[in-house]
């Protein structure tokens, strides 16, 4: 799976709250709740996003409440894949189940400038950023959660697992 | 083994198991409501499988947006409705009948020591104060787990907090948490499980030791849990069937064991926008608040309601102030009427609802207005959680919202804790 998109970077503790405050959670259309990705910080996220991005961020990504619409909110903002130093453990696993890919590597925040070009090949383990021409080795993604990754989430890996049986 | 190594090797028919292994473990309860559980339908649908895996395993709670406040949430409600009926769902607990999820499931008896429950809200760590093995996950896991019965866990490892001492009140078990987070950080224990251990947790009541493990998720854990004592035991036994409580061997281990003197703890508060933005009482007296709010599933509990209405039975909410009262639960609600507590609360000027959320996650009732403060019993205060991006909220236990709805600033419950 190789990702590519530009920098958007954001800091350390990036709460679910942030990501989508508390009154859109009666919503569950990806669309809707697309409009209103990363509200709490920037409401022109969305729109800074379109072109597709990879999020880089610090510490504790997605930490907060365990809404699955905050990952959904942002991969339908077309948000291709997240970078963190670390993640929230109930965000990780949401974002994986969506099929929004999400990697830890704690040495890249601080070097990526906001635009820069990146390519991130999750199967090799690698993030590159062509901008800088730099890149930084990454631990490969665990394989069944690549899997899901590769089947689109956890809801396509399993009816592809049902049919199969 | 410790208590969690123990309850996942259990679950997942292992003898032994430790930190870092994955395990796939068999699930004993699940829970969903009705902002997560409408997604979690969704995508079960989508999954392709007809029936649940087990009707009886899964309890489904109205609490968050109740009763509905717009036509959209008053449809998540009738997903809910419907999806319990056309499974055959009859843990199905609708507005009036149970209250907050967290409060409902423990005091229904769904929480049993040694078994493994998932629940599609973060603060289901919050049934580790029974010795259960409690976790949130997200909506598209939970249609996972309705379809297989199972989920894939890594073993965490354990951070043990070893509390020494006796809380003096009205300081209690939110000070202690408070100040466990505000010195761990709020990714302190992520990944890892956070055992409260210690005699001031074996002298806490279960109330206190359910508003313990509640915010242990606030700062990362994957879970709280507490070894469950003859205390656990008579609490569990008054609400359900038969069950066996697992131990933590002797020689159990732990990542890195954490010791505590609580005897001169004072009151704390989490200042915005962070929960581990925590100060003693004293450093932020004589701030000016103007809502205060007693609930949600951190401490809507009879206990939270009893301190409250010591400070205001001879005492009037502050007139620049609101107070909203949120019982957790129906049962609360019931036993609140029953001890006089409601009423004097209202006379005492508080608004009191029914069961919900309430205030807490700024969907619904009492959300706050831009450059507003409120002081809350509730679990975060990050920024916008309550309503506006510009106001600000501070966490603290019940008796100091209690003090400082009277005073109109955050006050030292201490001045005002009568007998």
């Amino acid at each position: 799976m190789i990702i590519t998109g530009n920098a958007v970077k954001v800091g350390d503790h990036i709460n679910t709250d942030l990501i989508l405050p508390g009154k859109y959670l009666v919503f569950i259309e990806p669309e809707e709740l697309a409009k209103h990705a990363l509200e709490g910080l920037d409401p022109r996220f969305p729109e800074k996003a379109r072109g597709g991005v990879v999020l880089i961020a610090g510490k504790n990504f997605g930490c907060g409440s365990s809404r699955e619409q905050a990952p959904i909110a942002l991969k339908h903002a077309n948000v291709k894949c997240i970078v963190a130093d670390s993640f929230a453990r109930i965000f990780y696993r949401n974002a994986i189940n969506i099929g929004l890919p999400v990697v830890e590597c704690k040495e890249i925040a601080d070097k990526v400038n906001e635009g820069d070009q990146l390519v991130v090949d999750l199967a090799e383990g690698v993030i590159k950023d062509l901008t800088l021409n730099q890149s930084w080795q990454i631990k490969p993604v665990p394989k069944f959660l690549l899997e899901i990754l590769t089947a689109g989430g956890l809801v396509e890996y399993l009816k592809k697992r049902i049919k199969s049986k | 083994m410790n208590l969690v190594e123990k309850i996942l090797a259990k679950a997942s028919g292992k003898k032994e198991v430790a930190p870092g292994e994955i395990v796939d473990a068999n699930i004993d309860r699940a829970m969903i409501h009705d902002l997560t559980g409408p997604l979690t339908i969704e995508m079960f649908k989508k999954i392709g499988v007809e029936r649940v895996w087990d009707p009886e395993k899964i309890v489904m709670i109205l609490d968050h947006q109740v009763p509905a406040d717009t036509v959209k949430s008053a449809e998540l409600h009738v997903t809910m409705r419907t999806f319990a009926r056309e499974q055959g769902i009859r843990n199905f607990y609708e507005i009036g009948k149970g209250g907050i999820c967290h409060q409902v499931m423990p005091e229904k008896g769904y929480v049993l020591p040694g078994e493994v429950i998932v629940g599609a809200d973060s603060h289901t760590c919050t049934y580790g104060a029974l010795g259960a093995f409690a976790t949130g996950i997200g909506s598209t896991e939970m249609a996972a787990v309705f379809a297989t019965g199972k989920l894939w866990f890594k073993v965490p490892q354990t951070l043990n907090f070893v509390a020494q001492g006796r809380l003096k009140q009205p300081t209690s078990a939110k000070d202690l948490i408070l100040h466990i987070i505000g010195q761990v950080g709020v990714d302190g224990a992520t990944y890892k499980a956070a055992k409260f251990s210690g005699p001031a947790i074996t002298r806490m009541s279960i109330d206190g030791r359910l508003t313990m493990c509640n915010m242990a998720v606030e700062m990362g854990a994957k879970t709280g849990i507490i070894e469950p004592d003859a205390q656990t035991i008579r609490y569990v036994s008054a609400r359900t069937k038969k069950f066996t409580p697992l131990k933590s061997d002797p020689d159990a281990e732990y990542e890195k064991t954490f010791e505590l003197d609580v005897n001169e703890l004072e009151p704390q508060v989490a200042c915005p926008p962070s929960v581990d933005n925590v100060k003693p009482v004293s450093e932020i007296e004589g701030l000016e608040i103007n809502q205060a709010f007693i609930g949600s599933c951190t401490n809507g509990r009879l206990e939270d309601l009893r301190a409250a209405s010591r400070i205001l039975k001879k005492n009037k909410v502050h007139p620049n102030v609101r107070l909203i009262v949120i019982p957790a639960s129906q049962e609360i609600y019931q036993a609140a009427l029953r001890e006089g507590i409601i009423e004097i609360l209202a006379k005492a000027g508080a608004y009191i609802s029914n069961a919900s959320c309430g205030p807490c996650l700024g969907g619904h009732l009492g959300v706050l207005a831009p450059f507003e403060t409120c002081i809350s019993t509730s679990n975060r205060n990050f920024i916008g959680r309550m309503g506006s991006p510009k106001a600000s909220v501070y966490l603290a236990s019940p008796a100091t919202v209690a003090a400082s709805a009277v005073a109109g600033k955050v006050t030292d419950p201490r001045t005002m804790w009568r007998s």
